[in-house]
């Protein structure tokens, strides 16, 4: 049954804004810029969107902001907030609204004002207060990522250089990437050097804090094809989410990633082996250490040694986070829309210096809250259908 | 007219610790222990849920130093937990460097006063 939705709805268009920093902008600003590139590039008009999928960390009611800024009147709308995986998990939703016809044109979007706005954002950690965790002190989100880290370098001996090879192997990337926040070299040594936050993460184990906006329109496969840019086609995507705090994580090295890639694999009928680039949401060098793992690229445990001789930078043989990742790309709130972007990007052929040659399959992997919800997308270009 | 004093789970779980007592519920349908405080056993949705007194007894299952800037203070202890009873708590270890913490270090339950709160802290058994 899953497979009913397999390579049914296609991205057609995709668009970025505001990468990095730009002051005197609102979420909404943003958003909307992004949303009008993706329209431009998919040769439609904001009057063409009858279905509306939007998500922030400024508005609980983010479609009905979102939908009022942009004057649409969607047919459809969806605003699922899990955290940094919602935009990827909208793409189900998205994929079966358009199978259902109840939409003709989904829009995906996100954007955030995050670095110029500091301190003004709807915190989930105010409005949502963990009451048996925030009496002892955490720095959300990043004491809880750090003590996934401690458990995972204590069962099996991963080390800060492994992790360091992460955040480098980004950087590579990103240098390749015109509209990258951070391009500048950076070695494992500044990695380890870097101020440390929560142990063991340093600053540079650490996603940006950066503004940014992302879009995508989708649309029927069949429409799809019709339109002005190449189609990228969801051919499987899934959701998972097993805990909210990190505290009620049931194994703190393992994330329910296993059963949203088993869910997303099996739609695309699909397997690790047959995926030729992975955009994986790197909120934190240890969370793309542990979707590789959970997805299936190396064994449990395995993930040090896999990153450590450079296998996902430019010139190994896994590309991983094409763009320079939530690490050294962009990082507005919620990363998980970029990771949708580069994967069609990639699968267009259109990544520039950075294009991994020959890409027929990508996975977009989001992640929300701590190692909360999990959602994997797979996509594929023509040839895969 | 007066009213019941409000007593969800977690009025009642912080009311024990007001009175020293670091108590969990305990699920007389799968007969494992809650926590956080519930009113249906998230292991077999059973909502028989009845308050036993812990141990204190537990091991710490992971750990991280909270670090701060010169003006926020100085760094803190932020761990988990897994307590005898097969629960895990959010906590901090008490009595040592926060770099001293280390993963599978024993440790025993205590209740400290934070502000007006009544909290559960650890000290290395």
């Amino acid at each position: 049954m899953s497979g009913d939705l397999r390579g049914k709805a296609a991205a057609v268009g995709v668009g970025l804004a505001g990468i990095g920093a730009a002051p005197g902008y609102s979420h909404l600003d943003l958003t909307a810029q992004a949303v009008k590139a993706a329209l431009d590039d998919a040769g439609l008009k904001l009057s063409d969107v009858d279905g509306l999928f939007a998500s922030n960390l400024q508005n609980v009611f983010a479609p009905l902001n979102v939908g009022e800024y942009l004057g649409i009147r969607p047919k459809v709308t969806e605003g699922t907030q899990i955290g940094g995986s919602s935009p990827v998990a909208h793409l189900l939703w998205a994929a079966l609204a358009l199978e259902a016809g109840l939409c003709d044109v989904a829009l995906i979007c996100y954007g955030s004002n995050q670095r110029s706005a500091a301190g003004r954002l709807l915190s989930p950690s105010t409005a949502e207060p963990l009451i048996y965790e925030q009496p002892y002190g955490p720095r959300y989100p990043i004491s809880s990522y750090a003590l996934a880290t401690s458990r995972h370098m204590y069962e099996y001996g991963t080390t800060r250089e492994q992790l360091a090879a992460i955040a480098v192997a980004a950087r590579g990337w990103a240098a390749m990437n015109p509209v990258a926040f951070m391009r500048d070299p950076l070695t494992v040594e500044d990695v380890l050097a870097a101020r440390m936050v929560c142990d063991p993460l340093t600053v540079r184990d650490c996603c940006l804090v950066t503004d940014g906006a992302g879009a995508v329109v989708m649309t029927r496969s069949e429409r799809a094809r019709d339109l002005k840019a190449d189609p990228v086609y969801l051919l499987g995507c899934g959701h998972a989410h097993w805990h909210r705090q990190i505290s009620q994580m049931p194994d703190l090295t393992t994330s329910a990633a296993v059963d949203s890639g088993k869910r997303a694999y099996a739609m695309a009928g699909m397997g690790p082996g047959d995926i030729d680039v992975l955009e994986l949401y790197d909120a934190f060098t240890i969370t793309t250490l542990m979707f590789l793992e959970d997805l299936g690229f190396c064994a449990k445990g395995e993930g040090g040694p896999f990153v450590a001789d450079g296998r996902i930078a430019p010139g190994g043989s896994l590309p991983v986070n094409t763009n320079g990742g939530g690490l050294s790309c962009v990082h507005p709130g919620m990363y998980g829309i970029f990771t949708v972007i580069e994967a069609i990007e990639q699968l267009r052929g259109s990544a520039g210096e950075r294009q991994v040659k020959g890409a027929e399959t990508a996975i977009s992997h989001g992640n929300g809250g701590h190692f909360s919800s999990e959602v994997t997308a797979i996509w594929g270009t023509a040839a895969t259908l | 007219m007066s009213h019941p004093p409000l007593e969800g789970p977690d009025a009642r779980y912080a009311a024990f610790l007001n009175e020293g007592r670091l108590c969990l519920q305990r699920c007389d349908g799968c007969e494992r222990h809650v926590f956080y405080p519930r009113v249906l056993c998230p292991h077999c949705g059973s909502d028989a849920l009845t308050w036993v007194d812990a141990s204190g007894r537990g091991t710490v299952y992971a750990t991280t130093v909270v670090r701060k800037r010169p003006e926020e203070g100085s760094a803190h202890n932020l761990c988990l937990v897994d307590l005898e009873e097969g629960v895990r708590m959010a906590s901090r270890v008490e009595g040592i460097a926060p770099e001293a913490v280390v993963i599978g270090m024993a440790v025993t339950a205590r209740i400290a006063r934070q502000g007006e709160d009544a909290i559960v802290v650890f000290d290395p058994s």
